[in-house]
């Protein structure tokens, strides 16, 4: 390799001196395009370091006069979605069920927000559009554990079933097989009374004999919580058992299987994550897909505390 | 000047040791303020190092490469905070070795999962993901409710930690694999012990399995917890010290 550089007598350019095994290589300029680019760039990034956040110092960083943030952009998007859907959703949050029933424009802003999350959030237990799982509930059809008007959906929602709610729905089914609460004679006696009160007598001749013998053990063990005709208590979040609808499946084993087992399902609680409104709207959707129930008359108001005496 | 540059052309080690320097300067600049910049490293109440049981999972979720799928990180973008909630804080990895932030979401991210769906979802869901998800691609971790937690390595897995900086006493160590059983067996033996060392956490059998403790308890407690500490209602995310 030498270093001399000579004039190319072809292009008359300069070489750059070097030679590998009699390469040159010529000297010419870069081309001006790519080198005004290129000074461009470097002056961009001096603009950039004094307009956005760019040199860490010692303890903090240069912030940039723009006073770019992240976080602080973030929280203006949202606000602005948020401002956008906040008149609807303040009309939804402040609407009576009557109210929806006469606003199609609500109604049609409730199912649309309502369905999307209920897609993200409710969907992976209890299945697209409602149509329930082993151990999750159907939404879509009229059979409600907890009560279906649209307030008491709303509050399941909020509180959730079992869950870490201070107020959350709750209710335990005793494990009569597995805590040897009943024989295995009396849960068998007792699936069968429960079938014979049941809508599932069509499809499952019970035993009659044992299905009397279980009655006495029903009125003794389930009635408390089912109802003595097996009618269900919302209050306690007892099923019923009249019709042919079963959370955990609706054959002999199964039904016998959840008399042994007792097993129930959790529900979180959604207040935390969710406001007012877009509860609102998936307690509506899930109103809407076929089972919702009309409002129940209002309690009556409690009487008001006797007034205290005036001092004197 | 430039012929001093030539020194360096000519001779590869002195060159390449040139480079060593130059680009270690680059690093550190960048990477030393980090670790005293007062943003990078915000403290926010509700974050806590994970009990053992918690830690266990985290071991099972790194070991079965979850993270290859699933990230665990919001990123402070409307769609994603529209999505998963509030956007993941740096702090709420502090006690995170390695943190599992990740890009890959073939899965959808978990930074928030925690309290979202039941424990009994989480195990339909481990056990046999179609079941609960039709459309999913997650292959089944089934076996995980078969195998029992490795509870000889517990203590070693908080020491490790606390090498790294997570505040475990030294009660807290020795007693890792109490620890571990107590939180899955509510109302057990240690489980008054476990919550005067680890305060108000969440105690229950979470693989409905109450006889055994296994890796299916583990990883459950473990997406149970996610995301789940920091109280947002009260986090003040418009302080200007909280702002980057």
């Amino acid at each position: 390799m030498t270093d001399k550089p000579e004039r190319d007598a072809v292009t008359g350019v300069d070489t750059t001196g070097h030679e590998w095994d009699g390469v040159k290589e010529l000297d010419n300029p870069l081309p001006r395009w790519w080198l005004y680019i290129f000074y461009a760039s470097i002056a961009a990034a001096v603009i950039y370091w004094v307009l956005m956040p760019a040199w860490p110092l010692l303890n903090s960083y240069t912030p940039g006069v723009l006073g770019f943030s992240d976080r602080r952009n973030v929280a203006a998007e949202i606000e602005s979605l948020e401002g956008a859907r906040a008149p609807m959703f303040e009309r939804l949050a402040s609407a009576s069920s009557a109210d929806l029933a006469r606003d199609p424009e609500l109604q049609q802003f409730a199912r649309a927000a309502g369905e999307s999350v209920f897609g993200d959030y409710c969907r992976t237990c209890h299945g697209a559009g409602g149509a329930g799982a082993p151990g999750y509930p159907v939404l879509a059809d009229d059979v409600w554990i907890w009560g279906g008007s649209l307030a008491e959906i709303e509050h399941t929602l909020r509180v959730g079933v079992r869950a870490d709610h201070p107020d959350t729905r709750m209710s335990q089914m005793p494990a009569f097989g597995r805590d040897n609460l009943l024989s295995r004679d009396q849960i068998g006696d007792v699936t069968e009374y429960v079938i014979s009160v049941s809508a599932a007598r069509r499809r499952i001749e019970p035993n009659a004999a044992a299905a009397a013998r279980g009655a006495i053990v029903y009125g003794e063990q389930c009635a408390v919580c089912h109802g003595a005709s097996g009618a269900g208590d919302r209050n306690v979040g007892a099923p019923s058992l009249q019709d042919d609808l079963w959370l955990y499946g609706g054959s002999r084993e199964e039904i016998r299987r959840q008399v042994e087992l007792g097993r129930s399902g959790v529900m979180p609680s959604w207040e935390r994550r969710f406001d007012a409104g877009t509860l609102r709207a998936l307690a509506y959707y899930v109103h809407q897909m076929g089972g919702g129930e009309a409002d129940l008359p209002p309690a009556p108001a409690e009487p008001a505390p006797p007034a205290a005496p005036a001092p004197e | 000047m430039w012929s001093f540059h030539r020194w360096f052309e000519k001779h590869s080690l002195i060159l390449l040791i040139g480079i060593l320097v130059v680009v270690s300067i680059g690093g550190l600049v960048q990477i030393t303020p980090l670790f005293f910049i007062e943003s990078t490293i915000e403290r926010v109440e509700g974050v806590r190092p994970y009990t053992p049981l918690e830690l266990a999972g985290r071991q099972v979720y790194v070991r079965e490469g979850c993270y290859t799928c699933h990230s665990q990180m919001i990123r402070p973008l409307r769609d994603e905070v529209e999505r998963y909630g509030h956007y993941s804080l740096a702090a709420e990895s502090m006690y995170d070795h390695p943190f599992q932030w990740g890009s890959k979401r073939t899965g959808p991210d978990l930074a928030r999962v925690g309290g979202r769906y039941s424990d009994e979802w989480h195990r339909a869901h481990l056990t046999d993901p179609r079941s609960v998800v039709p459309e999913s691609v997650m292959p089944p971790y089934a076996f995980l409710a078969d195998a029992d937690l490795d509870l000889r390595t517990m203590s070693d897995h908080l020491r490790a930690n606390r090498l790294l900086r997570v505040p475990y006493t030294d009660e807290q160590i020795a007693s890792a694999a109490a620890d571990a059983r107590a939180q899955a067996t509510p109302f057990g033996e240690g489980a008054y012990e476990f919550e005067q060392r680890y305060g108000r956490v969440a105690q229950r059998d979470f693989d409905g399995d109450p006889a055994r403790v296994t890796e299916m308890d583990a990883l459950i407690a473990y997406l149970q917890m996610l995301g789940a500490g920091v109280d947002f209602s009260t986090y003040q995310a418009d302080a200007p010290e909280n702002e980057r």
